[in-house]
């Protein structure tokens, strides 16, 4: 299959984005209100508010920062304006952003107020939509899009259609050279032998199954109350006739395809280094935390099969939802962008699902907004490994 | 070959389980069901109502025995289970956490 072109916009560290967003980024959750005036103010402009930011450290720390960094730096935003309560560390995000050569700057609040802030960020914001507005897109080909894949709500429809639709598009992709990622660590449980067998070597294989063991010890183990049958699978999975982690597990990685091999292990929000092809990221399975982890590490659209209907956006990175539940095809169309129910009726070849989806990626990217981006789905949710200070 | 739409899929010929795909399946229907891996038509007759996305019987378990579906493990049975019953949480169990 020849490699298709789509329409984007490259910025300036060559990395190639698919929407053209400007950013007004909190570092803290105290700067919220800063940043929502000042996407307020100035139209185009698009705040990132979120929970956290203060007192974090050691490896929750730099979690945090890789994250807000890695939220700047995708390709899908042209500019950035960052806001914290104190400079230093708003100049640790700004520091990061700008090793894009994209343009950013940070305000602090302390000693100056919310107004006089919002009043010198919106000043910048404005000269930033104004250029993002004169960007232009132009023809690249699709194996410069970073593609990343999580499932949502699962049920027993996801591993017979929705997913193995995924995995037939990583398939076609990891061939054209597009860089794929998967991640759930938790959600791998009764495929581990599958997913270290999936590893291009023994040694990539090693680093994977090391992540879902220390996962297993450091967090599941210790934390546990019971067998974990309220939270993985989850009351939807149950509900959807998914009974156990090992069924939800091996239907989940129906998405990574039947060829493409992983050749990295990532941190969370860890960007790929290897080059193209598939990758694995370590995160949770909760929906919104996986894809800002995916975005930050800077994928920039995002394939999210469902069978119940998980209804997730991401503010920066597209969301386009799959499904081949029919009822939830009946009762919640509006959240789905590709039907392949008809799989389940005969009247759709894997092959062909793959093809629907590869469309609707291509369309997504030369500017299509997803089901979630009209309805306004913004999920964005930091990972926090522990309490603060 | 008979393609016409299935009432519950199969994955894989070894599975003790097939995923229901229709709605408003009740007791004592006689199923029509597809295995994907090798394309095969295969039937079973229900005990059970089974909503759409649950699982039905296709071989019959004693307790504690390994259920299969995808041609893996996916638990093991917490109670005896015969050829046309709802498998779900009360007769089948992990064997993770």
């Amino acid at each position: 299959m020849n490699t298709p072109n789509i329409l984007g916009f490259k910025r300036e560290n060559g990395r190639l984005g698919i929407r053209n967003y400007v950013v007004i980024l909190p570092l803290d959750d105290l700067s919220n209100a800063a940043c929502e005036a000042v996407a307020n103010n100035i139209q185009g402009a698009l705040a990132i508010p979120h929970a956290y930011g203060r007192l974090q450290f050691g490896a929750d720390l730099e979690l945090h920062f890789r994250t807000l960094i890695g939220t700047g730096a995708n390709p899908n935003v042209a500019a950035a304006v960052v806001i914290g309560i104190e400079p230093e560390w708003t100049q640790v995000v700004v520091e990061g952003i700008a090793k894009t050569g994209k343009p950013v700057q940070g305000f602090a609040i302390e000693r100056h107020g919310d107004i006089a802030t919002i009043a010198a960020a919106s000043r910048v914001a404005k000269e930033y939509v104004q250029a993002a507005s004169e960007l232009q897109r132009a023809e690249f080909p699709l194996s410069e899009v970073w593609v990343s894949h999580k499932c949502g709500e699962s049920d027993t429809t996801s591993g017979l259609a929705a997913n193995p639709c995924v995995g037939n598009f990583v398939d076609k992709t990891d061939a054209m050279g597009v860089t794929n990622c998967f991640s759930e660590t938790s959600e791998i449980t009764g495929g581990e032998h599958i997913c270290r067998a999936r590893a291009a070597n023994e040694a990539v294989g090693d680093k994977w199954f090391a992540t879902w063991q220390a996962y297993m010890d450091e967090v599941i183990e210790p934390h546990k109350t019971s067998d974990l049958r309220d939270s993985q699978p989850t009351k939807g999975n149950v509900a959807g006739g998914l009974t156990t982690i090992e069924e939800k597990a091996l239907g989940n990685l129906q998405k990574i395809g039947r060829r493409a091999r992983y050749i990295d292990v990532l941190a969370p929000a860890e960007t790929p280094a290897q080059g193209a092809g598939l990758y694995f990221m370590d995160t949770s399975s909760a929906a919104a935390e996986c894809v800002t982890l995916k975005a930050a590490a800077g994928f920039v659209v995002h394939c999210f099969p469902t069978g119940q209907g998980n209804i997730i956006g991401n503010p920066i990175e597209p969301v386009i939802k799959i499904t081949a539940n029919p009822r939830t095809v009946r009762t919640m169309a509006e959240h789905v962008d590709v039907d392949v129910s008809a799989i389940l009726r005969r009247e759709m070849t894997l092959d062909e699902a793959g093809d629907a989806l590869l469309d609707m990626v291509i369309r997504t990217c030369n500017g299509r907004l997803t089901a979630a981006e009209a309805l306004g789905h913004r999920e964005f949710s930091l990972t926090k490994l522990y309490r603060s200070a | 070959m008979d393609n016409s739409p299935p009432d519950f899929i199969a994955h894989h010929a070894d599975d003790d389980v097939g995923v229901v795909v229709v709605e408003g399946i009740a007791g004592g229907q006689t199923l029509a069901g597809w295995v994907m891996d090798t394309d095969e038509t295969v039937s079973v007759q229900t005990l059970d109502a089974i909503p759409l996305g649950h699982k039905v019987a296709l071989r019959a378990k004693k307790t504690g025995d390994d259920v299969l579906k995808y041609g893996e493990v996916i638990g093991a049975a917490s109670a005896d289970i015969a050829v046309g019953a709802h498998v779900h949480v009360h007769n089948l169990k992990t064997k993770k956490w």
